[in-house]
């Protein structure tokens, strides 16, 4: 095998704080005309910024080169790159040019409706794309991310037990353990006590734990499934039955819909509502962290309560129902209708794939984590999680490193750093808490080649084999990069940790003083 | 199975998908989801649209979609209210369309390091025009920041009520709403209105101490300029009453003023909000919001962001002065603590970070003095022509780029008006006679720096046509 011989560009930017000259310009305002009042007279001297602001002042080739030179540092997407939970996908970049376009770009959400058919056509449709795909009655897009979809699920269950006359009686959120932290944050950001449910001998938390948890101070269950160790929960009717049964709502978190999309829909498991990130599953990009969408879909039953505006069509004409019309509506948890843009990426992505390729999607991604199994399952030191259960894992697997960290002091932290030198990034471990040791969460998706896949994976088995030949090697990683490793034994000490570059300078110039004194 | 491969999916080659199913042993792929039950399978087909596989009917699609709006760009507007028409600097569109930062993940330090030092810059940059030196990473708007800063507030005094103007935008006030919990619930934060003055929007310094006196209030939420675009220049003299009555202050505030107006770390503001959609992002139908929040660098606040924070950091390299860039105070996000984090934090617009730095480097200094001054002398010349007409008033004509227009003297609806103007090609100001009755039939007008003399007086002109 011959790995990729990557460097990464070195440009030893300074921060932008650092550069320029005084009286260089990197943009001029339009000017108004001189018969216009003067400021002055305008804005009270009292009211006045006193000093201006210590910005940069460069002209606009040396900004654009700066933020180039960021641009070619980032390795992001540029490589391999198999993070788990995310599924990578490809980002098409026809939806990036069109949404581009000023017939997007340049809309006020407040615009006359009738300037404004085009895009709510585009809403609407896509609307009615994730409720087919799910089962559910109406989805809303306001929310901006996946965890801004939970947060509207909380929202959405105090309303729903407000209009019953039971908020304040029913205080408890049902998540697992292995559902994404952001259901158990939002619940507990919403006013929720959270129940955490624990794994079960199958890799699953038991039934009997649920039932155990129940009770007539139960809100609402917030789960997801698959998890992201690719373990199914096959109990997941039953499960919202019983909560049904006590009184509470059920929510899915479709955050790994890649693997079983076009073969299960939360509305038929008896979900009432449920989440696609349509910033990993449908094909619009991460952007590091958004702009997001957590498209947040319901049962008829809870339509009331929805966020507000909803997309309307009346055969003819596509319109916007709001807040003022629906008493029910919890409101809004975002200005807006949502990153609108996102959602046309999605529409774009489910029409550029149709039900066929959107089944072929997910059988791929499938597969290739199959196929990645047989490889990893080789490597010395790393072990499948969950053992016991024998059935094939949907679209991602975790994996345990920790026989390589008991034997050679190497971690994956070690291992992520060095595989960046390889022009992969950086693996996703798992969320807080780490109920496997050491573990690593590979998911290759539908866009990654085999020959891909197969790199990746030579590139762990060769760190790996570093880890036993040559562990400092591997231990003081990166050594392809623009900087070397990171030190961050003082990021959370006062002291050093500076957001700002003024909090830095002020800081810096401390510690200088301190250790001249 | 489709016959050909799609170019999204490079295993979707027929030879690739059986060398696929060969390694792992498979006839079908079907096997490989043997843990879905039967009864968890949906029966039949999905009903979906048809698929257009080739990028030119895609695009066509897309395109003539699309083109059934009409933008802003084609026609004059006059809509703020949470989202502003301002120019985007080219630079600005090239660095967000650049795909390294725009298909990033989550990486390291070393590797991502382009990406995290543009993120430091956002926050710096962001630092120097407000005067304050901690800022987080931004959330997904601005009545977002307001809302987790409201939050941060409470669980610093332990108190819980905020006191808001009374004229606050709607929209912003209902985000602010669902953060703050509705009374049956712990988290809950009573939102108490304070009472502005009517003819000037500022607000009511009798009412605020009367309800500090209360001594319940968490925090004092000022926005400066106000939600209806007047100056409000008691800002200092709020921060103090705020302080005294044990309660913080937190300030609304549009970053573009910010070259002519005092920051509000100048003016004694604790924690400051605002949008970042005016730094250099496209308005998107409302899809370019984002919102920030700053504080000063003490850990009373620095250890109550709900937010991700980059910090500064040396290396382990040789070279002594060689830095990177890593999150700080990680461990008390919603990730590292799960329901014991603050608030929640995920996927938030960090790609408009990138952008909203790009922005603040290309201005510098002279940019947003000279930007501020332009909007400023725009809008009031705007504003003093438009009061001009019959029966039009301005009531607050202290303001930076958005002022109420009222037409209660013309016998006319803002509905009736804003027809009128757009059968002439013109979005009318944002009708405030549903959100703000008090004003009667009011809008709420934007001029920014996109808008010339001629567009004024274009607009001028068609205001005196329709009320005529």
């Amino acid at each position: 095998m011959s790995l990729p011989r990557y460097r990464s560009a070195q440009w030893d930017e300074p921060v932008v704080l650092e550069m320029g000259r005084p009286g260089r310009r990197g943009h001029l305002p339009p000017q108004v005309e001189d018969d216009v009042a003067p400021l002055a007279e305008l804005v009270p001297a009292g009211l006045r910024r006193a000093a201006p602001p210590r910005l940069p002042e460069l002209s606009e080739f040396e900004v654009q080169r700066h933020y180039l030179h960021l641009s070619q540092m980032t390795l992001g997407m540029m490589g391999i790159n198999l993070f788990g939970t995310c599924t990578m996908k490809y980002n098409a970049r026809v939806s990036e040019h069109v949404a581009a376009r000023p017939e997007l770009a340049e809309l006020h959400p407040g615009q006359p409706l009738e300037t404004l058919q085009g895009v709510l056509r585009i809403v609407h449709d896509f609307e009615r794309i994730v409720c087919e795909l799910s089962g559910m009655a109406r989805f809303v897009f306001q929310p901006g991310g996946g965890a801004d979809a939970a947060y509207t699920h909380a929202c959405v269950t105090r309303a729903w037990l407000a209009a019953r006359g039971e908020l304040g009686r029913r205080t408890e959120v049902i998540t697992t353990i292995q559902t994404h932290p952001c259901n158990a944050a939002t619940a507990a950001a919403a006013g929720f006590d959270v129940v955490t449910l624990p794994l079960g001998p199958n890799g699953y938390p038991e039934i009997e734990a649920l039932r155990a948890a129940l009770s007539d101070r139960t809100a609402a269950l917030m789960v997801g499934n698959p998890d992201d160790m690719g373990i199914y929960n096959p109990e997941l009717k039953q499960w919202v039955e019983l909560v049904h049964a006590a009184g509470g709502l059920a929510f899915y978190d479709s955050a790994t819909f890649n693997g079983v999309m076009s073969r299960v829909r939360a509305r038929e498991l008896g979900f009432d509502a449920c989440m696609y990130m349509l910033h990993k599953t449908f094909g619009a990009p991460k952007g590091g962290g958004g702009p997001a969408v957590g498209a947040y879909g319901c049962s008829e039953e809870l339509v009331p309560f929805l966020p507000r505006p909803l997309v309307t069509f009346d055969g003819e004409r596509y319109g916007l129902e709001q807040v003022e019309e629906a008493p029910q509506s919890i409101g809004k948890v975002r200005e807006f209708w949502g990153n609108v843009p996102v959602v046309v990426k999605a529409y774009a992505w489910v029409r550029a794939l149709g039900a066929a390729g959107i089944r072929d999607a997910a059988d791929l991604s499938v597969l290739a984590n199959n196929y990645m199994e047989t490889r990893m399952a080789r490597l010395r030191g790393v072990a499948r999680t969950n053992p016991g259960v024998a059935a094939p894992r949907l679209e991602m697997t975790r994996w345990s490193l920790e026989q390589v960290r008991e034997e050679t002091g190497v971690d994956v932290h070690d291992i992520s750093n060095r595989m960046v030198d390889f022009g992969v990034d950086a693996p996703w471990l798992a969320h807080e808490p780490w109920l496997t040791p050491e573990p690593i969460t590979p998911e290759p998706g539908e866009l990654w080649s085999k020959e891909d896949v197969d790199t990746w994976i030579d590139v762990l088995a060769h760190v790996i084999e570093e880890a036993y030949t040559d562990p400092e090697k591997v231990r003081s990683a990166p050594h392809n990069h623009a900087i070397a490793q990171v030190d961050l034994s003082r990021i959370d000490d006062p002291s050093q940790w500076a957001t700002t570059w003024r909090a830095h300078l002020r800081k810096r110039a401390a510690t200088s003083a301190g250790a001249g004194a | 199975m489709t016959r050909t491969a799609h170019p999204y999916m490079a295993n979707s080659a027929p030879a690739l998908r059986q060398e696929l199913l060969d390694a792992v042993g498979v006839a079908d792929a079907e096997e490989l989801f043997a843990q879905i039950p039967a009864d968890h399978r949906l029966r039949g087909e999905l009903r979906l649209p048809p698929a257009l596989r080739s990028e030119a009917e895609l695009q066509r699609h897309l395109r003539e979609t699309l083109q059934r709006n009409v933008s802003c760009e084609q026609r004059l507007s006059f809509l703020g209210g949470g989202v502003w028409q301002h120019h985007v600097p080219a630079v600005c569109d090239e660095i967000a369309q650049r795909t390294e930062f725009v298909t990033s993940e989550w990486g390291t330090p070393a590797s991502d390091l382009g990406r995290n030092q543009a993120w430091f810059e956002f926050a710096s940059q962001l630092g120097e025009l407000l005067e304050l030196d901690f800022a987080g990473l931004p959330v997904y708007s601005w009545g977002c920041a307001a809302g987790h800063a409201i939050r941060m507030a409470a669980r610093i005094t332990g108190r819980r009520e905020v006191l808001v103007p009374a004229t606050l935008d709607r929209e912003r006030l209902a985000v602010i709403r669902s953060y703050c919990a509705p009374p049956q619930v712990r988290d809950h934060v009573a939102i108490a209105e304070v009472a502005v003055d009517p003819a000037t929007d500022r607000l009511d310094l009798a009412d605020l101490e009367a309800q500090l006196a209360r001594g319940s209030a968490a925090a004092v939420y000022v926005e400066h300029p106000t939600s209806l675009g007047a100056l409000e220049p008691q800002v200092a003299e709020i921060a103090r009453l705020a302080r005294a009555a044990g309660a913080e202050t937190i300030a609304g505030v549009d970053p573009l003023s910010l070259g002519i107006l005092s920051p509000p770390g100048a003016w004694g503001a604790d924690i400051a909000v605002g949008p970042t959609q005016p730094l250099g992002i496209h308005m998107n139908c409302g899809g370019g919001s984002g919102g920030f929040i700053a504080t000063r660098d003490e850990e009373r606040y620095a250890r109550q962001y709900p937010t991700l924070q980059v910090s500064v950091a040396p290396t382990r390299g040789e070279r002594p002065d060689e830095r990177g860039f890593s999150m700080t105070l990680f461990e008390q996000s919603s990730y590292g603590r799960r329901e014991e984090g603050n608030d929640w934090t995920g996927n938030s617009v960090y790609l408009w970070a990138v952008v909203n730095a790009t922005y603040m480097a290309l201005l510098g200094p002279q940019g947003f003095a000279e930007l501020g001054e332009t909007i400023v002398r725009r809008a009031r010349d705007a504003a003093r022509r438009i009061a001009a007409l019959p029966g039009v008033e301005v009531p607050f004509p202290d303001h930076f780029k958005e002022f109420v227009v009222s037409f209660e003297g013309t016998g006319r609806t803002v509905a009736e008006v804003n027809a009128g103007l757009l059968e002439r090609g013109i979005f009318g100001g944002q009708d405030l006679s549903a959100s703000h009755p008090q004003l009667g039939q009011s809008a709420l007008w934007c001029v920014t720096e996109v808008h010339s003399r001629d567009d004024v007086e274009r607009a001028v002109a068609a205001l005196a046509e329709v009320i005529a």
